[in-house]
């Protein structure tokens, strides 16, 4: 019956407002809260008021970078946020070698553990939720191992700088989360793995049948969405000048996935949406500075973000039934 | 004949493009053991779904003891009294043997509570009078496949049942467990109940069954006394060929090849899968069109699945321009020079999300990218190229493949393959579902592409496109070669009459 998939006409049009919504609606969304806070929000256009947001968005940005390719791998990483505190507890233990080593090994950790999310998933084949649940609570305890259970001062020049330092005004991490979303959005674009990925994504079957490195591809995405949740949670240690394992990062693992669906990445797999992951982690960000700065409480913020949530997978799901 | 247990009278079943079934009737009475057959879209399931209670009839009514019935969802049907046996067991794994064949009916102790010791002991004397011997007290999943089968059968008379529907119940059995399921069955058909039996294996059906129903295209084709329907009628039935026309040949055995056959590309010797494939080994040679002949299960579709590394294989060799294929995967066979057409244009085919382009470049990805990164130049000369030659219809080719008809997606995904410029072309079933015009167009291709010095292997449901199409044919039955068809040979009478050979052994 697969000669019924081509649809007529009619159901194109009436899905249109549909499609619009999930192609743009975000950066809609972006763009009427800008407008608001322009208009209602003192000293919102100020660099001060700015550049906070933008600091404080930024780990998340790149925690659902790597996201967003796990999700359009038709999987999800529910460990990225115990991979940032892995990170923020190697860090203190390697930083008597300096700057670089003490990094390089965060990373190399962090890539560990997506190697083993990838391999639970591609060649065990366990699902990804349950795969990587695992990884959420045990990696967390690991970093408390490592650390000790103790928050660790940071005192080397190099790493702070890198969490309060800028270039030509702007903030090192919010130039790091930047390159990263462009180098992200060009390999998913542009290269033969994010294709790959894509298609693998969108049919595993097809893509295993035309001969497409099924398992390196899901382990290879797992591995930089590790990687990218490291680097999160070296510039979130950097930021606060102290290691700590016990709290950073609690909670990114659901931050990331709704900055990837509210910018409308299906969670079915086969597209991935870079752009729109960066402006979905930016809307959720502005809602909440937006009612705090309006002096409503954070549980508001938080029901507004679920309704948001929401609409979101709804728009989603609108383009889905045919 | 007592009245029927099961009457359907002329029930009609529309989905969107297809008419599933077209004024279909069915009795079946008690005791009795009817065969229900037919080939792929043939209406089977729509029809075993309506008796149910998954789908609704558009049209016609089902009669159930006398009574006109209407089964709103499954669970009704199952009240009534009608079990279905499924190829996969519906069962609780976890649970003992005895839970689940008490499930939801429990027998009470006092307070209310399960009497676990009546359970287990009726529990066994149920089993034993099936003759089945295995501890009620074991976790059904510590079972065979075919002990669970038996299981699930006992819970259906257990509840009742007037009707029992099987579809396909022997096709994960051992041949052991094929015997004790055939006697369970005939022990139900001794106590009244009526029997709806579903399955591709001829054998098994003039062994088990007192009438059969040929369900083809949807609508009903004959009905009757399955022991004064010879096997080569019967298949001629099925696939709708004039019997008048059919005389016996003798088979003309494996042919010698002729003196200036040119060598083989493709050497397959002796694959086999547990259950599927028993030894099947075959030669395909350039320029020239290889058939894959037989019956649906017959495993047509897994040999070619086997021979490109898709399916795992407990067994045999494929050779490939003269080198054996080591490595097993999908990814090796391609670079050996082969491509697949898969069956399932929708499930193993196409990526629905990506564009024309996209999914025609798939795998040739890696040859048309520089340092991993793609290069679109090079994919528009190749997906402008293809799309001419193939006469795509398509508004552009970022066009979402899912959007097309089924024949254009069929040619995007020969073109996928046609731009790997491989040595082996292996299609199954290119032509399943895709309109008139394309369906033409695809035949012709696959013979100019022979014709050019590629192999193929072509795998086809209907007869008349694989005697036209292929060269040599070489018939499975049961995953296993019953004969090969060559030059004059190659007729559909010749086929059929393959297919309706007795069973060797068994």
């Amino acid at each position: 019956m697969t000669e019924m998939t081509a649809i007529p006409a009619p159901a194109v049009d009436r899905a249109k407002p549909a499609r619009w919504l999930q192609d743009y609606g975000v950066y809609a969304a972006v763009a009427v809260l800008v407008l608001f806070n322009v208009a209602f929000t003192d000293n919102f256009l100020q660099t001060a008021t700015l550049r906070t947001q933008l600091v404080q968005v930024a780990p998340v940005v790149i925690a659902a970078l790597g996201m967003a390719m796990v999700i359009g791998s038709e999987g999800i990483d529910l460990s990225v946020g115990s991979v940032m505190a892995l990170a923020a507890a190697v860090l203190p233990l390697y930083i008597g070698y300096g700057f670089w080593p003490a990094v390089l090994i965060a990373l190399l950790v962090g890539a560990l553990v997506g190697v083993v999310n990838g391999t639970l998933v591609a060649v065990v084949g366990l699902q990804p939720i349950v795969a990587t649940l695992a990884l959420l609570v045990g990696g967390r305890g690991l970093a408390l191992v490592f650390a000790d259970g103790q928050l660790k001062g940071i005192t080397n020049p190099t790493l702070l700088e890198l969490g309060t330092g800028e270039l030509l005004g702007v903030p090192y991490t919010v130039l790091i989360a930047g390159v990263l979303a462009v180098v992200i959005g060009f390999a998913v674009r542009g290269t033969v793995y994010g294709r790959q990925l894509v298609a693998v994504g969108g049919n595993r079957a097809a893509s295993a049948l035309a001969g497409l490195p099924v398992t390196r591809v899901l382990i290879g995405t797992y591995a930089l969405c590790a990687v990218l949740a490291a680097l999160a949670g070296v510039l979130a240690t950097a930021r606060l000048g102290a290691s700590d394992p016990s709290a950073i990062g609690n909670l990114m693992e659901l931050s990331a996935i709704t900055a990837v669906v509210v910018g409308g990445t299906p969670l079915s797999g086969g597209s991935i949406r870079v752009l729109g992951t960066v402006a979905g982690a930016l809307l959720m960000q502005l809602v909440r500075a937006t009612l705090i700065n309006h002096d409503l409480p954070d549980s508001s913020a938080q029901l507004i973000q679920a309704a948001i949530i929401l609409a979101a997978v709804y728009i989603a799901r609108e383009r889905r039934t045919r | 004949m007592t009245e029927p247990v099961l009457d359907v009278r002329g029930v009609s079943k529309r989905f969107p493009g297809v008419l599933a079934l077209d004024d279909v009737s069915l009795t079946v009475g008690p005791g009795e053991v009817h065969a229900l057959v037919g080939e792929n879209g043939a209406g089977k399931s729509t029809l075993i779904k309506i008796l149910t209670g998954v789908y609704r009839p558009d049209a016609g009514q089902v009669h159930y003891l006398g009574q006109p019935v209407t089964f709103g969802r499954p669970l009704d049907a199952q009240a009534a009294g009608i079990s279905t046996i499924y190829q996969e067991v519906n069962l609780v794994p976890l649970m003992s043997v005895a839970r689940n064949l008490f499930l939801g009916r429990e027998p009470r102790g006092r307070f209310g509570l399960i009497d676990v010791a009546r359970m287990n002991r009726e529990a066994g004397e149920v089993l034993a009078r099936f003759g089945i011997a295995v501890d009620p007290k074991l976790p059904l999943h510590a079972l065979g496949l075919g002990a669970q089968q038996m299981v699930a059968l006992a819970r259906a008379v257990a509840v009742d049942a007037k009707v029992v529907i099987m579809d396909e119940p022997t096709s994960s059995l051992e041949p052991r467990e094929v015997e004790t399921l055939f006697r369970v069955v005939r022990e139900l058909s001794g106590r009244g109940i009526a029997i709806v039996y579903v399955s591709h294996r001829l054998d098994e059906l003039y062994r088990l069954c007192d009438r059969v129903t040929v369900l083809r295209d949807g609508r009903r084709v004959h009905t009757g006394e399955l022991a004064q329907l010879d096997r080569l009628s019967l298949i001629s039935l099925m696939l709708g060929r004039d019997v008048a026309d059919v005389r016996r040949h003798g088979l003309t055995g494996f042919s010698a090849h002729d003196a200036g056959d040119v060598e083989p590309i493709l050497r397959v010797r002796g694959l086999s899968i547990r259950h599927q494939l028993h030894g099947v080994s075959f030669d395909v040679r350039p320029g020239e069109v290889t058939g894959l002949g037989g019956l649906l299960g017959s495993g047509r579709s897994e040999t070619a699945k086997a021979v490109v590394g898709a399916l795992g294989t407990d067994g045999g060799t494929v050779d490939m321009s003269g080198q054996r294929l080591r490595r097993r995967t999908p990814a090796a066979a391609i670079r050996a020079g082969m491509a697949m057409l898969p069956e399932d244009r929708k499930a193993e085919g196409i990526i629905p999300d990506l564009s024309v382009r996209e999914n025609i470049v798939l795998a040739a990805l890696p040859r048309l990218s520089r340092f991993g990164t793609v290069s679109r130049a090079k994919q528009d000369k190749v997906v402008e190229l293809f799309m001419k030659r193939l006469r795509i219809k398509a508004a552009s080719p970022e066009q979402r493949v899912s959007e097309l008809s089924g024949g254009n997606q069929q040619k995007v995904l020969l073109a996928r393959w046609l731009c790997l410029n491989p040595r082996l072309l292996l299609l199954d079933e290119p032509t399943r579902g895709i309109d008139v015009g394309a369906k033409a167009e695809v035949q012709a291709l696959i013979d100019e592409l022979a014709a050019e010095g590629l192999a193929v292997v072509l795998i086809s449901s209907d007869l008349e496109e694989l005697v036209e199409g292929a060269d040599r044919i070489v018939v499975l039955r049961a995953g296993a070669v019953v004969g090969e068809l060559t030059g004059d040979d190659v007729t559909e009478d010749n086929i059929m009459a393959a297919l309706a050979q007795e069973a060797v052994h068994d």
